[in-house]
């Protein structure tokens, strides 16, 4: 699968870079004994992902990310960490029995994926450059370009997706308080 | 009077008839008879000796009238007596000439088993195949012969019973059985046919159990006629077998055929010959009293002294020569069949001689006398001296019933005592009975011109001028037999002789007392058998032209067989001399001996030899223990290991069917059971256990954590997308 | 450097075994959330990737509402921890065994 070029010259040395480091501390993050370490190494791990959205022209996905994953998410992770006696947690091993038969999945997965990367053809569709700026004709930002797509084509999983946080806010507080006597 | 040959036996039957019936009435009332108790006489016995069970002392005060003595007297002995005279009468009507020429007077009363018309039945050439069997009653030269001493010792023995007898409370009893018995002598003796002479035979031998178990409150002597039943039984079978034989091969059994038929065609009978006369052997010594089968003669004493006369030694024993002597043709034909007769009684008498040597009763030395005489008269049958054989029988019923009835008569005198060692010195006080008894023992010895010298000497002869095919050692050695037994005979007669009458006397005080002189109802019968003894020898006198008038009366009865020449031996005189020498001889060392050793020495001698022999000494005196190893090997093995055999064979095989479908029925359960218990519960359980496998196995799967689960979806998920490209 | 489409699989294909590694693999329950979050991470990346390549905005819009989805189901797993924390004092997965059979 081949052709139509994403990134030339720099910015493909920026990729190759932010995608490196985002393995890197990807793998931090599984393998870091402190759930404190983990998380650190996922923000830093988001924050890299966020950079190469950016280089691919995806301003807006790469800012929710930031903002979301980043700010909201990681924070979520921290506090939870935190309030979970972290001494309790770094007691006792870190990795499951299956570690070794998990390890060994790896390539085994990748076995199927090579073969497709090696056979499958993409479809014969040029790289328009432009592609996240236009709406419609109108080059205008990614932002704009987003929102036209969002509020047009995908209004009801967006309404949808609006009540599932609502559930699901409503949900984590449920979950989250102590016991039933203790509300007032 | 040869016409009334029917008479003859009649009337003992009427006496019997007329005893019995007045007996059994004449003690309804009284319940059973008893006769007296063993009194003195029994319990200084040892076990071997039976005595004689009831004679006791004859004067018990306190016993009472027999009811009618007399009558049963009279009709007892007047039968007998009466029978008696009709048989010399009948015997002198056809005349001694004329039965020595072969006359013989037949009298067929009427047709007893008819059964008509057989042609394929016997052989006899002209027989025309009749098939029955006649009453008929012949008297002959050897049936005269029997007829005369067997009706005259018959009648001297009935006079003396009435003495001997008079106080016992069977009397009736014993006089209605003693007829019976002469009866069926009788009939025996003048029975023209197997079957009718059989009959005879069956009967002496009923009345011999009768007789013998006279005393039947006494166990042993039960005991002892139940033996000499059975053991003449066991010959009697043998005899019944070989009439068989004779009738299968001659289609009749009537004497004068049948001897005619074997001796006109020998040849077609002779293969068939010595089984027939084997068989008839069988039955001879069954009732004569030979090897194996003459035990039940020793325990026959048991039964009352005169009965031991008459019927043990006198008459019924020599039944047997008889027999032999009427089958003479038969046994000439097969003359293996005469070897072994000859041999069977040759050792008898040797067998019997020896342990006559040690026994203590008085009776018993008499009984085994008897067996071993009795060898010698098949001893000469079997050596084909028939006549020779009946000239012994004819002197041994006088003189043995003599030695019978002094011995009864001592015994009378010492109240019951038959133990000679308790004896002796009895001469003076018993004078009669002693001469008669020492001239009888001296008889029996072979003394020189007494009756026994001739008789036996006769004997002798024959067997050692017998010829035997295929031995020709075996006649010396039978004589040699026959010298010794002679010799035996003198020792062991002597022997009981002396203890008896000489020297001192060893009984008790009592018995001593009581000695006395038997009544004559008693001594002169025994005064005319010693008489007898003397010269009822003179008929058969060697050597002297005519002297031997017995064996010229008696010479019809050996049919001449055609084909075979009669073998007439002239020996010379010198060596009858020699002979007669020869067993003068050897009895005089036997009487030397016994005197010697019993009188003079007071027996220090043969104690002595018991002494150093005291094995061979404790087997003469226990009879060889052959009476044991019969009880042994028959009555224990056969007859009750039988009986037991059997029983099991029913407990186990007949029973087996029941047993066995019920252990089937059970095995067949057992099995289903099993099946049930491992085939199907297996098979259930089986799937279960199969099942439950599987479960554990799956169950390892079911960790309860999720990551666990998620690599398995993993796996899951890879399996499907490798499926998915491989088969796109 | 040219970086075609292929880069960005591989990238995200390695970010995602990694994630799902480490979903496999660790006995924290935090861990494994931020693990999933890495897969999330890496399914985005391709989506941009693939928006990009086939000049579409699709891609993005769904980028967006996964991160959406995100955010809801990690506040939801959050709770849950607490939760299952106050329950049971421990956040080893491998304590979390009840429902073997």
């Amino acid at each position: 699968m081949t052709d139509g070029a994403l990134l030339t010259g720099t910015a493909g040395w920026l990729f190759v870079v932010f995608a490196g480091l985002a393995l890197v501390s990807a793998i931090a993050v599984v393998v870091a004994r402190n759930p404190v370490h983990s998380a650190l190494y996922l923000l830093l791990a988001f924050v890299l992902v966020a950079c190469i959205f950016i280089l691919q022209q995806a301003e807006f996905v790469g800012a929710v990310q930031m903002l979301v994953y980043a700010g909201g998410i990681m924070v979520l992770f921290l506090f939870v960490v935190m309030l979970v006696n972290p001494g309790v947690a770094h007691a006792g091993k870190a990795f499951q029995k299956q570690f070794d038969v998990a390890l060994v999945l790896l390539p085994v997965f990748l076995l199927p994926f090579l073969y497709i990367l090696g056979t499958e053809k993409m479809a014969d569709v040029p790289v328009r450059p432009d592609a996240f700026r236009m709406v419609g004709t109108h080059v205008a930002g990614n932002t704009e370009a987003v929102s036209w797509v969002l509020f047009r084509d995908y209004l009801v999983p967006f309404e949808v997706a609006s009540v599932f946080l609502l559930v699901a806010m409503i949900g984590a507080v449920v979950l989250g308080r102590r016991s039933l006597e203790k509300m007032d | 009077m040869k016409n009334l040959l029917w008479a003859i036996p009649l009337f003992p039957l009427a006496g019997f008839l007329i005893n019995g019936l007045v007996y059994l009435l004449s003690h309804r009332t009284r319940g059973q008879a008893h006769g007296h108790g063993g009194g003195e006489g029994s319990d200084a016995h040892t076990a071997a000796t039976a005595p004689d069970a009831g004679h006791a002392s004859g004067h018990d005060p306190g016993h009472h009238e027999i009811p009618f003595k007399g009558l049963h007297t009279i009709v007892g002995v007047g039968s007998v007596a009466i029978a008696c005279v009709l048989a010399f009468g009948a015997i002198f009507d056809v005349g001694l000439r004329a039965f020595s020429e072969g006359a013989s007077h037949a009298l067929t009363l009427w047709r007893w088993i008819p059964l008509g018309v057989n042609q394929s039945v016997g052989q006899i050439p002209g027989a025309a195949g009749e098939w029955f069997v006649d009453v008929t009653l012949r008297i002959d030269s050897l049936s005269a012969l029997m007829l005369a001493f067997v009706t005259f010792v018959g009648f001297l023995i009935h006079v003396y019973s009435a003495g001997y007898m008079g106080h016992e409370e069977g009397y009736g009893r014993y006089f209605a059985y003693l007829n019976l018995f002469m009866f069926a002598m009788l009939v025996l003796v003048l029975g023209g046919n197997f079957l009718l002479l059989f009959v005879g035979w069956e009967g002496v031998g009923l009345c011999s159990y009768l007789l013998i178990g006279y005393y039947y409150e006494k166990t042993f002597a039960a005991d002892a006629g139940k033996k000499a039943f059975v053991v003449n039984r066991i010959g009697d079978f043998g005899f019944i077998l070989g009439i068989f034989g004779v009738f299968a091969l001659f289609g009749s059994l009537d004497f004068q055929k049948v001897f005619a038929a074997a001796a006109a065609n020998p040849a077609a009978y002779t293969p068939y010959m010595t089984v027939v006369c084997l068989l008839l052997f069988v039955g001879a010594c069954g009732k004569s009293a030979q090897f194996p089968l003459y035990v039940w003669l020793p325990d026959a004493m048991a039964g009352p002294t005169p009965v031991s006369a008459l019927i043990h030694a006198a008459t019924m024993v020599t039944a047997g020569v008889y027999m032999i002597a009427r089958c003479n043709v038969f046994f000439r034909l097969a003359p293996h069949a005469m070897i072994v007769v000859a041999v069977v009684g040759a050792f008898t008498a040797l067998f019997a001689a020896t342990i006559g040597v040690a026994q203590n009763d008085i009776k018993k030395v008499l009984a085994y006398s008897t067996v071993s005489q009795l060898g010698y008269m098949f001893l000469a049958c079997g050596v084909g001296a028939f006549t020779e054989g009946m000239f012994h029988v004819t002197t041994h019923a006088f003189f043995k019933a003599c030695l019978f009835l002094g011995a009864g008569s001592v015994i009378h005198a010492m109240g019951g005592e038959q133990d000679i060692r308790k004896m002796g010195g009895l001469a003076s006080k018993v004078p009669k009975t002693y001469w008669t008894f020492l001239i009888a023992t001296l008889t029996i010895s072979g003394v020189p011109f007494l009756a026994a010298f001739f008789s036996k000497d006769a004997i002798k002869a024959a067997v050692f001028h017998a010829e035997f095919e295929g031995v020709p050692w075996l006649p010396r050695v039978l004589y040699a037999v026959a010298l010794f037994t002679a010799g035996l005979t003198a020792f062991y007669m002597f022997r009981l002789l002396t203890l008896t009458f000489w020297g001192p006397f060893r009984g008790t005080k009592e018995q001593e007392a009581h000695l006395h002189e038997s009544p004559p109802t008693m001594t002169v019968p025994l005064m005319v058998l010693a008489f007898l003894s003397i010269v009822s020898g003179y008929v058969g006198v060697p050597i002297i032209e005519h002297g031997d008038r017995i064996g010229e009366f008696l010479r019809p009865i050996r049919l001449p067989i055609a084909g075979m020449p009669e073998r007439v031996h002239h020996a010379s005189l010198s060596l009858e001399l020699a002979l007669m020498a020869a067993a003068v001889a050897v009895a005089s060392i036997g009487i030397y001996l016994a005197w010697s050793w019993y009188h003079r020495g007071e027996g220090r001698t043969p104690a002595r030899l018991a002494e150093q022999w005291p094995g061979v000494y404790r087997a003469v005196t226990n009879k060889y223990f052959v009476d044991e190893a019969y009880d042994r090997i028959f009555v224990q093995g056969l007859a009750l290991g039988g009986g037991r055999f059997l029983w099991e064979v029913d407990a186990t095989v007949v029973d087996l069917i029941p047993n066995g479908a019920a252990a089937l029925t059970k095995g067949a359960s057992w099995a289903a059971s099993l099946f049930d218990q491992y085939v199907v519960d297996g098979l259930v359980n089986g799937v279960a256990n199969v099942l439950q496998a599987l479960f554990r196995l799956f169950r390892r799967a079911q960790t309860g954590r999720v990551q666990n689960y998620a690599l398995v979806m993993g796996g899951g998920l890879f399996c499907l997308v490798a499926v998915y490209l491989l088969f796109r | 450097m040219t970086i075609t489409i292929n880069h960005y699989l591989i990238v995200s294909f390695l970010l995602f075994s990694i994630g799902f590694l480490g979903v496999l693999v660790r006995r924290n329950f935090l861990t494994i959330l931020m693990s999933i979050e890495l897969m999330l991470n890496a399914v985005n990346l391709n989506l941009i990737a693939f928006s990009r390549r086939l000049s579409d905005l699709t891609g993005q819009v769904f980028s967006v509402f996964v991160i959406t989805i995100a955010a809801g189901e990690a506040a939801i797993g959050l709770a849950l921890t607490i939760s299952y924390f106050r329950q049971r004092k421990t956040l080893d997965v491998e304590e979390a065994h009840t429902m073997r059979g």
